[in-house]
């Protein structure tokens, strides 16, 4: 039988230097899902114009595996492009404002600020404390979520007979609170997220319709970091995915150095609301850099 | 609403909280938090908190997706972000109320009404007061209820704060099905309906 971990024919790890050998054998095996270290080795990224992205400008590239997560903190100014590599992904996330993580996404402001419960092109990602965390630049998908949550373990195990990280159904929550933790960050930090990829609608009488995916095999969002964040996402399935088997598509994270808005953007002077978070913005970067 | 146990039920608290303040109470399971728009069209902004461990929580997003409709009506659980009911509307004689639409804050004031606003009272303030009070702080903000609050969303997405469905004397009731921590910010905001543009008093009223 072969080695499951080399995909040799012969195992022998009965000795120190032998297991050695073993393992580091198994060092340039790739998966199909996996990051890519160093990320200016990924030489397929495009922005949402199509132009390449030199591999110097690369920051983060990651293939996370349905039911997987993945977290880094980015700079300012950054874009992050999700995209939807089976065209069934569901892209939860959560943003913090990495110079001060006390400050994080509020989805009610989000929508309520922005007198829109739908998500596109042009929409603000807003803080709780009236700031800009991220602008979404591009979305071919259209369909999104920002009221609805994520999964947790008693939901997911209700749905498809369990919901441990450890096993075949990981649920977001669990999988938000280990790579929360990871930025110093606990379950107190963990507050209502975005769904990207996986769109609710509501009814006139407030009834909530999943509408699932839209943008289908290779859709993508691009969204901007207007603060240094860190950024979280986890792949699993929407809570409202009436699908009886755990059915989610792949994801892939990338990002890379950019510049953040600026006055003269169409974006920053798109409402009076946004434009007031932007200046909020700036303040802060402003009193920010003073002081370091 | 009667304030008496003609129901068989007892007074624990009663108390009228002032307009644009802060108020927190434990409510012990099987008791019943009976909040009064005394005069109506008053917001009350409300979290709930599991009182013997508050890192669980009152999560808008598992209350919508329990019931599978953004309005809180007769029979909704309040259910936390550990997927668990914490407590119950066992009547309510205002038709529905809101819990997307967040908490005023003096920040996202500034942004929808302008910098005028910023020194304005907000709930959020509210709120971290009384989180003061207990050794709780900012980390411990989370999604929240607006009683009496009404914010629809129309087919295109358009939401937004609009005129109440509440009066005078309407009344939401909440039966508490674990110790809960009922953190309440008696809404100071003037620049939308949701108070009528006059904050005012409302009664809170525990029953056993």
């Amino acid at each position: 039988m072969a080695d499951p971990a080399t995909g040799s024919g012969t195992t022998d790890t009965s000795t120190t230097l032998a297991a050695r050998d073993h393992a580091r054998a198994q060092g340039t095996r790739q998966v199909e899902h996996q990051p890519t270290v160093p990320p200016s080795a990924a030489t397929d990224v495009v922005d949402r114009t199509g132009a390449a992205i030199a591999p110097e400008r690369m920051l983060w590239d990651d293939r996370v595996p349905p039911g997987g997560v993945t977290s880094r903190v980015i700079p300012r100014g950054a874009v992050v492009r999700l995209t939807d590599i089976d065209g069934d992904a569901c892209a939860n996330v959560l943003v913090y404002n990495a110079a001060q993580p006390l400050e994080r996404l509020n989805v009610a402001d989000t929508v309520k600020v922005q007198w829109q419960a739908y998500l596109g092109a042009g929409s603000l990602v807003l803080s709780d404390m009236g700031r800009v965390l991220m602008t979404v630049l591009a979305d071919t998908s259209g369909s999104h979520d920002a009221l609805c949550g994520a999964s947790t373990e008693r939901s997911n195990t209700a749905r498809y007979g369990s919901g441990g990280v450890h096993g075949s159904h990981p649920n977001a929550r669990d999988r938000f609170a280990v790579a929360l933790a990871k930025h110093g960050l606990d379950r107190r930090d963990l507050v209502p997220n975005l769904n990207f990829f996986q769109g609710v609608t509501v009814d006139d009488d407030g009834a909530l319709r999943f509408t699932g995916n839209a943008g289908g095999r290779g859709g993508y969002v691009e969204l901007r970091a207007e603060l240094p964040l860190v950024f979280v996402v986890a792949d699993t399935p929407h809570v409202l995915d009436p699908r009886p088997e755990y059915t989610v598509g792949a994801l892939r994270v990338s990002a890379w150095r950019d510049e953040p808005t600026g006055r003269g953007d169409p974006a920053w002077s798109a409402t009076p609301e946004g434009e007031r978070a932007f200046l909020q913005t700036e303040e802060f970067v402003l009193t920010m850099e003073a002081a370091r | 609403m009667s304030a008496g146990n003609g129901n068989g039920m007892s007074v624990m608290h009663d108390e009228v909280l002032e307009a644009r303040a802060p108020w927190a109470h434990v409510v012990e399971p099987g008791c019943t938090l009976d909040i009064i728009d005394l005069e109506g069209n008053q917001a009350v902004d409300c979290i709930l908190y599991n009182a013997d461990d508050p890192a669980e929580r009152y999560s808008a997003p598992d209350t919508i997706t329990a019931q599978g409709n953004i309005f809180l009506r007769e029979g909704t659980q309040l259910v936390s972000n550990e997927g668990r009911p914490m407590m119950t509307i066992t009547a309510t004689s205002c038709e529905y109320h809101d819990t997307i639409g967040g908490a005023c804050s003096k920040e996202s004031n500034a942004l929808r009404y302008g910098f005028h606003t910023r020194h304005e009272h907000a709930c959020v303030e509210n709120f971290l007061l009384a989180h003061s009070w207990r050794g709780m702080g900012k980390r411990d903000m989370t999604s929240n209820i607006n009683w009496f609050m009404n914010v629809p969303v129309e087919a295109d997405g358009t939401l937004g704060i609009v005129d109440g469905i509440s009066a005078p004397g309407l009344s939401v009731s909440l039966r508490a099905h674990m110790r809960v921590l009922v953190v309440i910010s008696n809404c100071p905001q003037v620049n939308n309906p949701c108070n009528g543009f006059n904050p005012t008093p409302v009664r809170l009223l525990v029953r056993r």
